[in-house]
């Protein structure tokens, strides 16, 4: 178990366990590790690799991990106890916003070019188009198409949803939504199992490098910023060892300031690659670091400078707006009824004020971020105070709402 | 279903011994309608097929993640909960965790009978993680023999001294280095390897 009662400096380093899933937003986190900046702060950190989210999960509620890279979604839902277990988690710091990617086969991709009216990188075309697929695949009685997803309560499961629900197809009912891990993604495009799926860097870059799959979209064209992964800790554990995760979140600032310095790249990337952290090529990595992505097997390139933000931009402090967005989608599509006190409840999960107390207030904050924090591609902007009213107009949705 | 119903455990495990460990743990503890599962594919059909009560899953199994969607979205599966969410056992989740298994029961069942499912899970988990361990420490203990004879006879053949005496040194050079036998003589052996090769 662990105690702060040593300042910095002094006596032994604090050993902790965190736990983390090898993808790319684990940047922050890895680097923190392997960079020396949290031995810096006297903390000795064993990272764990872990194969699962529901394991990553239950490690962290059962106070097996100190910490964890863990799913945005998953923090509120642990805290709102929906699907699981209650457990109070709190959300100091972003690991990463926005990132993942919409990889379809080489056929879907050739159908959808077929029934876009418009630029494809355009996600209102390419639902639109989705929609126009759909349709005559029903209306010559072929299987429902399939995507795949990484987890039940994800950004990527909500990603998917709000983007074909705003063409016209309706998750539930017009496609298969299924989970699938990560690293069997690629293997499930290339077997025929799935026509396209949601996930996090490198496996989209991977399945275009077989020549097997095209991205469609970076979800920053669907949403400009969504909470993707956040240093997730139990509200119990914050509440005995506010020192410890204060320096925990210095040791991630620092992290943090290496990984976006450009001059640092090539050593992140190594770090990154490394067997026992993601396990891919240095190269596949930088891809994502620099937001420029090959995303069709011809060679075509597609940059952005917000495909995946690992602090920059103000992204490493919570903003509670996006744990309320979260928490629409999840009444959206019917895993949380709507009420006060789970909205109050899932508010509270992100905490900025922690953040800032620790780091103090990031002096690049919103600078080009979307007026309502979220940015969506379609719909209204986003209010938080008006979860019903912002959800009433969509057709495609679930339950009593 | 009435309590009194055999209970039907699926085991989802890719490790064939462990499987058969569980396997005949749960046969012994007068449980019956057991079906074992080594690989994912097909999973929904599967559990559709034999509607367990209970599902016992391995931790190493990226597939944990696909099971709780369909627990959640499935309109065809009875809707199995994980075993946390009884939140006075924790002592048994811990257990549970430590040993590597999870498992998802469907609702409603008594807590007794579930208990013995999972108390006779971990003890068997366990009891192959100490097989694991002990075929290491022989397969290694094997090794190590092997690398002394070497040895021995190395020094018996250069020095012109029998077994004896040449395992007497060894173990002497090993006391005086604070190193174990082992090691002196994987160095030895080494160390030949490249002046002769």
């Amino acid at each position: 178990m662990t105690t702060d009662l040593s300042p910095v400096g002094t006596g032994a380093p604090v050993p902790l366990k965190i736990g983390f899933i090898p993808l790319a937003d684990a940047a922050a986190l890895i680097v923190a590790v392997d960079k020396g900046f949290a031995r810096a702060q006297s903390l000795d950190v064993e990272l764990v690799r872990e194969i699962s989210w529901s394991n990553v999960r239950d490690r962290l509620n059962i106070g097996q991990f100190d910490a964890a890279h863990l799913l945005a979604p998953v923090a509120v839902a642990s805290s709102l106890g929906l699907g699981h277990v209650r457990v109070p988690i709190l959300a100091p710091f972003n690991l990463g916003l926005n990132g993942n990617a919409i990889t379809v086969t080489t056929a879907l991709h050739a159908a959808l070019r077929c029934e876009a009216q418009g630029d494809l990188a355009d996600p209102r075309v390419s639902a639109a188009a989705l929609a126009r697929v759909v349709a005559a695949r029903k209306r010559k009685g072929r299987d429902p198409l399939t995507f795949g997803m990484t987890f039940p309560y994800s950004t990527h499961n909500y990603q998917l949803r709000f983007w074909m629900a705003s063409g016209g197809v309706d998750p539930d009912e017009d496609i298969r939504l299924v989970v699938l891990p990560p690293p069997y993604m690629v293997e499930s495009i290339a077997n025929g199992h799935v026509d396209a799926f949601c996930v996090g860097a490198p496996w989209n870059s991977v399945a275009v490098d077989l020549g097997i799959a095209h991205i469609l979209h970076f979800v920053s064209e669907i949403l400009e910023r969504a909470a993707e992964k956040v240093l997730a800790v139990r509200s119990d554990w914050a509440g005995r060892h506010p020192e410890l995760l204060a320096r925990l979140l210095k040791a991630h600032a620092a992290a943090v300031a290496y990984v976006e310095d450009i001059a640092n790249r090539e050593d992140v990337c190594r770090i990154l690659a490394a067997p026992n952290r993601l396990g891919v090529a240095p190269e596949v990595i930088r891809r994502t670091l620099d937001g420029r992505l090959k995303v069709s097997p011809s060679g075509e390139l597609r940059a952005s400078d917000r495909y995946l933000l690992i602090g920059r931009k103000g992204a490493a402090r919570p903003d509670p707006v996006q744990a309320a967005w979260l928490y629409a989608q999840m009444i959206r599509w019917g895993q949380a009824p709507m009420s006060q006190d789970l909205l109050t409840a899932a508010l509270g999960v992100f905490r900025p004020d922690i953040y800032d107390d620790v780091l103090g207030a990031p002096s690049d904050r919103a600078a080009g971020a979307p007026a309502d924090g979220i940015g969506a591609f379609a719909g209204p902007p986003f209010d938080p105070h008006d979860i019903l009213g912002h959800l009433a107009p969509w057709r495609i949705k679930r339950g009593a709402i | 279903m009435t309590s009194e119903a055999p209970l039907k455990i699926l085991v989802i495990d890719e490790n064939p011994i462990r499987r058969a460990i569980l396997d005949a743990g749960l046969k012994d503890a007068g449980f019956t309608d057991i079906t074992l599962m080594g690989d994912t594919n097909g999973l929904l059909e599967r559990i559709y097929t034999v509607d367990p009560d209970v599902i016992i899953i391995d931790l190493q199994n990226p597939s944990r993640d696909v099971l709780e969607q369909m627990f959640q979205v499935s309109r065809i599966v009875r809707r199995p909960i994980a075993m946390f969410v009884d939140q006075s056992d924790r002592a048994t989740i811990e257990k549970a965790i430590d040993a590597g298994v999870s498992a998802y029961i469907v609702d409603g069942l008594k807590r007794e009978r579930v208990r013995a499912i999972l108390d006779m899970t971990i003890s068997r988990f366990g009891a192959f993680e100490r097989l694991r361990a002990e075929l290491e420490e022989t397969k290694s203990a094997l090794k190590e023999r092997k690398v002394i004879e070497k040895a021995k006879g190395i020094l018996m053949k250069r020095r012109g001294l029998d077994e004896e005496a040449a395992y007497a040194l060894l173990r002497r050079t090993a006391m005086s280095k604070g190193k174990r036998i082992g090691d002196i003589a994987d160095s030895l052996v080494s160390a030949i390897d490249l002046l002769e090769s």
